[in-house]
């Protein structure tokens, strides 16, 4: 065991875990933060995404070392208190979460997307989101949510 | 927000139904707070691992767990030898156990288990096993395997000169097939090939175990069949099922691909009952591939015949099944790969001959679409030829063979409300079809294709008269409704479509109603999703439950008011007197006063099929259904012809879903559907290595990157088109929309690339390499516009 010490959703945790864990290990065994999924192991599927110094990686493939001493953002940090973020408000009123496992990973996407570009067009939509596989909706649920939590949050 | 959909029916006084709505689950998956399986942990869990075969085919000599068992942190290891029994989903064909007791019988199956203090530990141990093996020959091929003689075979015979390679032959046949095929003006026969392919839900599969000393057996699964895993479980490991429970949470996707027992979960139980701790199996995503149960390899030939106006005379279907080491659900696979074709489109006769072939690899089950999706391509692209020949508008051939609402198939399946005339027309109006098919410049094409799909199967997987769908409903004094439903929420959206008819129902605000679900320990039996089975089927046992429900806080409204009960109207919160607005009460009252009157109040309701929806011969009650749905696509494509590529811009999806209940998840349903036929089309092949490839019955490709599932830069646009016919027995009129809208796209595809490079794709995928072979062919197409003629005769596959 070894001891990581880091911060998440804003706070600072500080966790045992052994020496080879990944980052996403730690948020689900180490931390309880079960919300990032685990769909592959190996970076291809994207369900484990979070945001970490605002950009989006793959948290299956990230040592947990890595993430020392920077900003980590899940899914259960996405929310302000209860107010939940726009985009997950969308993903609900859109349809855009069917059986919701990819759905923490697509939106930790979405929000890094959104943080960096208030009115992205259909084909940016497109673009970042093609690290999250989705096998339920075909997409165009995902676009419309994404799309329609931009214009809530447009300048 | 649902904005492109088609015509709506009139809202038939309807508050709730038809309308968008939220799902009641959609706020916990959009903040992370659902718990899947694998978010569980228990106090004191150990977690399992399952040892697997490394030979496609081979006896076990000898297994040596002694060295596994004495490692520190390991706390049981299982064989198949300690769960001797046999299962099988099918009652009739049971062929595999918990884990191996004599034989594997492809790569990756089940041989022993561990439970160990964490995963590191129980990885470890799995070396620890020694298994000794003599190794048998391997059968990759179907036709290999059926042409076997003398075995080794894959399955003992179940009699005395059976061939122990074959699960399932049917063969059945409706009307003059020969006769037809003479009086046709034209005949096409061709082969066809559709490759295997599987489910990947992006949850692999995840089970926990926990017996406690008093004999109870729990086991939370990922799983689309809670109600027939508490019984195997109960069957199989000898536990009186009284004591067994199954909790199924949120599952992460499934399509077919969970609705069987799997090994986990009876090594989870089992490695629990022995340690007396929780334990936890989770899959790898390699072993999700392996555990398959996916879309069964098929090779086609089809003979169709029609008149000269395109009439449809007959057709004769000769098909082989590769199914893989166990029968799974092949029984039924084997019959739905001919039943499901009699419909939208006349056949005056029909013959097919099926038989499914025991091979030595990941056994096939159901996919979204079950048995249908392979002949549904096979038959609208001998459709498009015979157009093709006919010179007649493939839209316009599809019209004329329509079979009608209301009616009977050739094979005797009962068909009731049918919008397949509408859907036609939605994709041939919004894909702007007439100003692009044979008009679009080389290189880009158009395609259609139609189909239809059960509501549910008419009869359960064991003999029984139960109903197939319950539920119960009971009312708090605060006002709330919960609903205690047995159906299993595998994304498609099922808690919420019975939220919203008790809503609708009882007048109680959607924010009112507690769907609780997915524990045998408290909810009334549904038998699963799978079929497409639950909207209509729960649907309308909500419904009953309901209106029971209903009736007793009219009655003591009505006291009160001293109205009669049918003058209580109960709609957005309130009881009101009918006419008199003035007159009114929260529903918090009216149930208080109905519980006043009646004591505690509760009602239950339940669904069974109508018996008599089918014929009488032997298999005819295999694809009866309560009700059909309708599909039709249009695909625009383009083909690149240096390389062989073909890029799906846009897919047009007109279903017939019977009423639409919240139109935002049945376009959910649709898209969904027609994306994973895309990616049948273009992308997917669940494959193995061939001898010669050295690991003779390894998978070709079982991770996500390498298996390759569109991402959202493949997958071409998706419009949804909702038809609505209004089913006479559906709840509220309404059929499926998760699976029928799957099978159209794979055909209009095909059909879209003949259009724009004049080659036939009869094999799947259509990939690179294949199309750019077609097109090097020497009859590799080539039409010039104003079209070659199309070969009649006997076609090649590639």
């Amino acid at each position: 065991m070894e001891v990581v010490r880091l911060r998440v959703n804003g706070d600072e945790r500080v966790c045992g875990v052994p020496a080879h864990y990944t980052l996403l290990e730690t948020l689900r065994y180490g931390l309880g933060l079960t919300g990032s999924k685990q769909g592959c192991d190996k970076g291809d599927c994207g369900a484990c995404t979070v945001i970490v110094d605002g950009r989006a990686i793959l948290s299956c493939i990230t040592p947990v070392w890595e993430a020392e001493g920077r900003e980590v953002r899940t899914v259960e940090g996405l929310a302000n208190g209860t107010e939940t973020h726009p985009v997950q408000d969308e993903f609900d009123l859109n349809g855009a979460a069917q059986c919701g496992f990819c759905t923490p990973g697509i939106l930790c996407s979405s929000v890094a997307l959104l943080d960096g570009n208030q009115s992205p067009t259909r084909e940016e939509i497109r673009k970042a989101l093609a690290g999250n596989l989705c096998r339920c909706t075909g997409y165009e649920k995902i676009y419309d949510a994404v799309e329609a939590a931009a214009a809530r949050l447009g300048p | 927000m649902n904005r492109r959909n088609g015509p709506r029916a009139p809202r038939d006084g309807l508050n709730t139904i038809g309308r968008p709505m939220r799902k009641v689950d959609g706020l916990a998956k959009a903040t992370g707070r659902a718990r899947y399986t694998d978010d569980i942990r228990l106090p004191g869990m150990l977690h399992g691992k399952i040892l697997r075969s490394p030979h496609p085919h081979a006896r076990i000599v000898a297994i040596d767990t002694s060295r596994a068992e004495a490692l520190a942190g390991v706390h049981a290891v299982v064989t198949g030898r300690d769960m001797p029994t046999a299962y099988g989903i099918i009652p009739w064909t049971p062929d595999e156990y918990p884990l191996c007791v004599d034989k594997v019988r492809y790569i990756g199956d089940g041989v022993a288990a561990v439970a160990a203090v964490d995963e590191d530990t129980a990885i470890a141990a799995l070396d620890l096993i020694d298994v000794t093996y003599e190794e048998l020959p391997a059968y990759l091929d179907p036709h290999e395997a059926i042409a076997t003689e003398a075995g080794p075979y894959i399955h003992e015979p179940r009699k005395p000169g059976w061939n122990g390679n074959v699960t399932k032959v049917v063969k059945l046949e409706f009307g003059d097939v020969d006769g037809g095929l003479e009086d046709a003006d034209i005949v096409v026969e061709n082969d066809y090939f559709f490759e295997g392919t599987t489910h990947t839900p992006i949850e692999p599969h995840c089970a926990i175990g926990l017996a406690e000393g008093n004999g109870k057996l729990t086991v939370w699964s990922a799983t689309q069949v809670p109600h027939y895993l508490h019984r195997e479980l109960a069957r199989v490991l000898d536990v009186d099922p009284a004591k067994v429970r199954v909790i199924q949470p949120p599952v992460g996707g499934a399509f077919g691909g969970k609705s069987e027992p799997f090994d986990l979960e009876f090594c989870v139980a089992k490695l629990s009952m022995m340690t007396g701790r929780p334990v936890k199996i989770l899959y790898t995503r390699e072993e999700v591939f392996y555990a398959h149960r996916g879309r069964h390899p098929f090779h086609m030939r089809y003979r169709t015949g029609a008149t000269r106006e395109g009439m449809l005379t007959s057709v004769d279907a000769e098909i082989v099944l590769d199914g893989g080491a166990y029968a799974s659900f092949g029984l039924v696979t084997t019959y739905y790969s001919g039943q499901l074709l009699t419909a939208p489109y006349q056949m005056p006769a029909y013959r097919f001959h099926s038989t499914r072939a025991y091979t030595n690899k990941p056994a096939c089950g159901p996919k979204r679409g079950h048995g249908s999706v392979q002949p549904r391509f096979a038959i609208e692209v001998q459709l498009d030829r015979i157009a093709e020949c006919l010179s007649i508008d493939p839209i316009e051939l599809r019209r004329r063979n329509f079979i009608g609402s209301h009616t009977r198939t050739v094979n005797d399946l009962r068909v009731t409300s049918n919008g397949f005339l509408e859907c036609l027309e939605e994709v041939e109006r919004a894909s702007g079809w007439k100003r692009k098919y044979r008009r679009l410049p080389y290189g880009r094409g158009v395609g259609v294709a139609g189909s239809t799909y059960i509501t549910g199967t008419n009869y359960p997987i064991y003999p029984n008269e139960m109903p197939q769908s319950g539920v119960q409903l009971q009312v708090d004094r605060s006002g709330r409704v919960a609903v205690f439903s047995g159906a299993s929420e595998i994304g498609q959206g099922v808690d919420s479509m019975v939220a919203y008819v008790v809503a609708e129902e009882l007048g109680v605000p959607l924010e009112h109603i507690r769907v609780l679900a997915g524990d045998t320990d408290f909810t009334p039996v549904d038998l699963g999703a799978y079929s497409s089975r639950v909207t209509f089927m729960l649907g309308n046992a909500c419904i009953e439950a309901s209106r029971k429900l209903k009736a007793k806080v009219q009655e003591a409204v009505a006291e009160a008011w001293e109205a009669k009960p049918r003058e209580v109207l109960l709609a957005g919160g309130w009881a009101v007197r009918a006419g008199d607005t003035g007159t009114s009460m929260p529903l918090r009252e009216a149930f208080n006063l109905a519980e006043t009157k009646f004591g505690t109040l509760g009602a239950t309701g339940s669904y069974n099929t109508p018996k008599d929806v089918h014929g009488s011969y032997r298999g005819a009650t295999i694809g009866a259904s309560p009700a059909y749905s309708f599909t039709a696509h249009v695909a625009e494509v383009e083909v690149d012809p240096e390389t062989g590529f073909v890029t799906v811009d846009k897919i047009w999806i007109a279903h017939d879903c019977g009423r639409a209940l919240n139109p935002v998840l049945v376009a959910g349903q649709m898209e969904g559907s027609a994306y994973m036929g895309f990616a049948e089309a273009i992308m997917e092949e669940q494959i193995f290595k061939s001898a010669n490839q050295g690991r003779e019955g390894l998978h070709n490709a079982p991770s996500l990157l390498d298996y390759r599932i569109p991402t959202s830069l493949d997958t071409p646009a998706l419009e949804s088109l909702i038809v609505e016919s209004i089913d006479p027995e559906g709840p509220y009129g309404a059929k499926e929309a998760g699976e029928g809208p799957l099978h159209p796209s794979i055909p209009a595809i095909a059909n879209a690339i003949y259009d724009a490079v004049g080659v036939r794709m009869d094999a799947l995928p259509f990939s690179p390499p294949r199309v750019w072979r077609a097109l090097q062919a020497p009859d590799g197409g080539r039409w010039a516009p104003g079209r070659a003629k199309e070969v009649v005769g006997v076609g090649g596959s590639q």
